[in-house]
């Protein structure tokens, strides 16, 4: 799985955080995600689409690979 | 003989007999009309989107604007249209300068993780609030006990903004969500707490605390980044949006939850964290405070739902009517959309809006509920509304749902 976080457009509502906590994180500064892992395991996909589905600013982009 | 049928107006009431339920009218045109033209107060006729997917697709359209002043925004109220004006701030903004950027000067006061290390404080709260009530008379109203006084005591701490100026808060700020009040009773009460608030920021800048103005006064308003009036309008954006619709849901989701009692057992019997976050998402789902309909207008054409909707046209998202769509949140034949189930999978609702502008302070809000209601009904089991359903006033007169107040005993 291969997850792109569009910094441009994060509006850092933290909704990523949230669905998959294993997996995002928020910038002290501006509260801009980032990933925590390159690459989650399976365990993780269905929260790490979960957050892709409900990130505000449609910045999560999300491949499978 | 070929006629043409007016637009229905908008906003629809609700059923009084059905106190939790969005307007019906608005449920039957999410099936038979779902993007459909609507009157309002002004004469003008925006389109109205109710499916989930539609108003999704609209919040996060790239070329949607929130942009209050656009002479076609179609506004609330004029009373609203005037305070927007007023109050005018990145919330109401489009882009990247006038947007964007004051967005994420909040941001990092608000992350989910921040939010998450308040919950022990959020917990000191709200048990020492319902000590006071517990030691008091019945029945006694929730909302001056405690639903209002959770949200403002930790967004009053977060600002640093002295709890003994709530008084006079609560009661300029009720004139913003009053649907009877005039542009002139608006923009007063808006220059009033501007008033408040430049002075606190101005304070702080030689006296900082550790607080979220003193941190604005520091690093934004001595360096002359951003002006006194402006920080002003973002303080007041995170006072006002901070306390009432956290309130609502509070004393809403009360009556709620002691209304279906099969579910009330679930959420008083758990301690188990992941079905209280569910718990706290249904009720922002099925309760949906916010139930105006947010609005934009279309900064270029735009295809929505197979429907073109061109440049300049008002569009109005009413987000309840969103969060009872069956093919949203219908999963399975035994959860209709129209029940409240604390179990159901619902975190996709859309009850703090979506796109750039979905509510800054929603970790906070979550925070406060999972708290709030992971505690009322441990600590109150017998907890039981003193006046029937049928009694209760619920705000069916401000641009911002709930009750006005809640007779609750035990």
């Amino acid at each position: 799985m291969k997850i792109h976080i569009d910094e441009a457009k994060c509006v850092g509502g933290g909704q990523c955080v949230v669905a998959a906590p294993e997996v995002f994180d928020q910038r002290d500064e501006d509260g801009v995600a980032f990933l925590l892992m390159e690459n989650p395991g399976s365990e993780l996909h269905a929260s790490v689409q979960e957050a892709a589905l409900l990130c505000p600013a449609v910045a999560i982009a999300v491949a499978e690979r | 003989m070929a006629h043409t049928t007016a637009p229905p107006a908008f906003p629809m009431e609700r059923d009084a007999r059905c106190p939790f339920d969005p307007p019906s009218a608005l449920l039957d045109l999410q099936q038979s009309a779902p993007i459909t033209r609507v009157r309002i107060w002004n004469g003008s006729e925006p389109w109205l989107v109710t499916r989930h997917e539609d108003i999704r697709a609209v919040l996060s359209h790239p070329a949607i604007s929130s942009d209050t002043d656009n002479p076609d925004f179609p506004h609330q109220s004029a009373a609203i249209q005037a305070r927007r004006k007023r109050a005018k701030s990145f919330f109401t903004s489009d882009g990247p300068v006038e947007h964007d950027e004051p967005r994420r000067v909040l941001a990092r006061d608000f992350t989910a993780k921040r939010m998450q290390a308040l919950r022990e404080h959020i917990q000191t709260i709200t048990d020492k609030l319902l000590d006071d009530m517990l030691a008091g008379p019945k029945p006694v109203d929730l909302v001056e006990a405690f639903a209002l006084p959770v949200p403002s005591l930790m967004i009053c701490e977060l600002l640093g903004v002295p709890y003994s100026a709530q008084d006079s808060f609560h009661s300029l700020t009720k004139a913003f969500v009053d649907r009877a009040s005039t542009p002139e009773d608006t923009v007063a009460a808006t220059d009033q707490l501007l008033e408040l608030l430049s002075g606190l920021l101005d304070k702080k800048v030689t006296e900082p605390a550790d607080d979220l103005l003193s941190r604005l006064a520091q690093e934004q308003l001595k360096p002359g980044i951003r002006s006194l009036d402006e920080l002003a309008k973002m303080a007041l954006l995170l006072l006002t949006a901070g306390h009432e619709t956290s309130a609502n849901m509070i004393a809403l989701g009360t009556a709620a939850l002691l209304t279906h009692p099969d579910q009330l057992e679930k959420v008083r019997s758990t301690d188990d964290p992941a079905l209280i976050a569910s718990t706290v998402e249904e009720l922002l789902r099925y309760l949906t405070v916010v139930h105006s309909g947010l609005r934009r207008v279309a900064g270029e054409d735009i295809q929505i739902g197979g429907r073109l909707i061109r440049k300049g046209e008002g569009i109005i998202c009413p987000i309840d009517t969103a969060n009872w769509d069956a093919s949203a949140f219908e999963t399975d034949a035994t959860l209709p959309a129209d029940d409240l189930d604390v179990t159901r999978p619902a975190r996709h609702h859309l009850a703090f809006g979506f796109g750039v502008h979905q509510c800054l302070g929603q970790q906070l809000a979550r925070v406060e509920l999972q708290v709030v209601f992971s505690t009322l009904f441990r600590r109150i089991p017998t907890l039981a509304l003193a006046e029937p359903l049928g009694d209760i006033h619920f705000k069916h007169d401000m641009s911002i749902y709930g009750a006005h107040s809640l007779l609750v005993t035990w």
